[in-house]
């Protein structure tokens, strides 16, 4: 007999609205280890809003959320969420914050709670930015390296803390096609080899869609939630193209 | 200047509680300019204005009135930022405007104090007594102490809000650590070098050493430095050539800020 999935979160009618103008509406969704889950939308659809509120950065209006079978505002283990947020490559250009100081914060920050030696903390540095391919980069400051490699120090820092799911919200705006393809080539790899959930908020689907293995599109609504495989035959994929809307891909 | 001057009290005080302001002022700052809270000193130094003109009108302690009419202001401002989700300057606007009027309308009340008034206005570094002395260096320790315990919790935090917020770290016990040394800070900054220019010791030797340091840690002891050679080097210019000293502070610091900037150029 097939093992039940462990489910990692878990969302029940959750609504959401900023000044009575509602954002999300009445979503169930649940998401489970293993997972790679690509949230997908028009703009304007709430996917930002639905990954805040599984971060515990937005607080719904209405609904329950529950993290690792534990209510949001029971759970203080997020050391076990990685959270890449958007836009995080526009760096403000005066920081001065070295590659290593920035994969190390994360560590640094939960560095009682999880009991971590200065030495541990060194190694799970030195071993996230192995993963990420910027070891030689550590002594340098975050403004010096390119949009795509300061994506990849933040995938980095939110490695290093052993996270059990990654959020990424649209991880690779304003960066170049190939770094995007290097970055979810990353993504799929360490879902597959590390078997570690992966939940992306895109607009661009089909850069991403070779990895993914579930899709929730949403749209205000959650309209769909299930395989990849079977997304692209169902109606709502028709629907949304009738609609005007487009899975935009950037590649040329 | 004869050198038994540079030996005498009154310049042996100005030179210590300078320098322990110059380090609480220096450690801060990097994180008020990074956290585009800088003009929060300006704020607060109006707001503590208040509890210097309170203070007179009792004829009690000024800076004791100072430090709790600044706390009072600092809460305030950030209240008004989380609750009536005011943008920060708007809420600093307000609260400074409020307390230059608090202390305009108690100076009214009495007549006979202008001269102290001015002298926290432009500051006066020779009327150091030994107690604000005393009170600088538990001030210096307070800073280092509070940066030390949460060093990396701040910076995390001044790097990425969002993320450092999601990560567990307590945002706004955070917020209020910085602004609570803030606080304390410029009331003794407008003791040293007045209400007007503390905003200046808070800023510029952080905006000179954002030019040239290589990680946090280097850019706080730079900013510490250059924050120390301005205090220093302008109460010695003072004393030497009988210069304001406040304002002299504020133009070393500005020199060394455009040094830094032509140093990051031709780097």
């Amino acid at each position: 007999m097939e093992n039940q999935p462990e489910e990692i979160v878990r969302l029940e009618q959750v609504t959401y609205s900023y000044n009575n103008i509602p954002a999300i509406k009445d979503i169930n969704l649940s998401i489970n280890r293993g997972d790679f889950l690509a949230i997908i939308g028009p703009n304007g659809s709430g996917k930002t809003t639905l990954l805040k509120i599984i971060v515990g950065l937005l607080k719904p209006n209405q609904g329950r959320v529950w993290l690792f079978g534990l209510p949001l505002d029971k759970f203080n283990q997020w050391f076990r969420l990685g959270y890449i947020q958007q836009k995080a490559t526009y760096f403000d250009p005066v920081f001065p914050i070295s590659v290593e100081e920035v994969v190390g914060s994360n560590l640094q920050a939960i560095r009682k709670e999880k009991a971590l030696t200065r030495s541990q903390i060194k190694d799970r540095v030195h071993e996230a930015l192995r993963i990420v391919s910027l070891e030689k980069e550590i002594k340098k400051l975050i403004k010096e390296l390119s949009g795509g490699q300061q994506q990849r120090v933040l995938i980095a820092r939110a490695l290093a803390t052993e996270p059990e799911i990654l959020l990424l919200d649209e991880p690779t705006e304003g960066v170049d096609a190939l770094t995007q393809e290097r970055f979810y080539d990353l993504l799929g790899q360490l879902n597959q080899e590390k078997n570690l959930t992966i939940v992306l908020v895109t607009h661009d689907y089909v850069i991403v869609n070779k990895h993914v293995k579930q899709v929730a599109c949403l749209n205000q609504k959650l309209i769909y939630h299930g395989k990849h495989s079977e997304f692209c035959q169902s109606t709502v994929v028709q629907e949304l193209l009738k609609g005007g809307h487009h899975f935009v891909s950037h590649r040329h | 200047m004869s050198q038994s001057f540079f030996l005498s009290t009154f310049f042996l005080r100005a030179i210590l509680a300078g320098s322990f302001l110059a380090i609480s002022c220096g450690l801060l700052g990097v994180f008020l300019v990074l956290r585009k809270d800088a003009m929060i000193s300006h704020g607060l130094s109006h707001v503590a204005f208040a509890g210097v003109a309170l203070g007179l009108v009792l004829n009690l302690m000024p800076i004791f009135f100072s430090v709790i009419v600044a706390l009072g202001g600092s809460f305030l401002i950030l209240q008004l930022k989380d609750r009536a989700r005011l943008p920060g300057d708007v809420a600093i606007g307000i609260l400074s405007s409020a307390g230059m009027a608090l202390a305009v309308f108690l100076s009214a009340l009495r007549q006979d104090f202008g001269a102290e008034l001015m002298a926290y206005l432009f500051g006066d570094i020779l009327a150091i007594a030994p107690a604000e002395v005393g009170l600088s260096a538990a001030l210096v320790l307070l800073v280092v102490s509070a940066i030390a315990f949460y060093y990396h919790q701040l910076v995390f935090m001044t790097f990425d809000r969002e993320t450092a917020s999601v990560s567990g770290l307590k945002i706004k016990k955070l917020d209020r650590v910085l602004i609570i040394l803030t606080a304390v800070t410029i009331v003794l900054g407008i003791r040293i070098v007045g209400l007007l220019l503390v905003t200046g010791l808070t800023v510029i030797p952080a905006a000179s050493a954002l030019q040239l340091g290589r990680n946090f840690k280097s850019t706080l002891f730079l900013s510490t430095l250059l924050s120390l050679i301005s205090i220093g080097g302008g109460i010695v210019l003072a004393y030497a050539f009988n210069l304001p000293a406040s304002a002299a502070i504020i133009f070393i610091s500005l020199t060394l800020f455009l040094l830094c900037l032509f140093l990051k150029k031709i780097s």
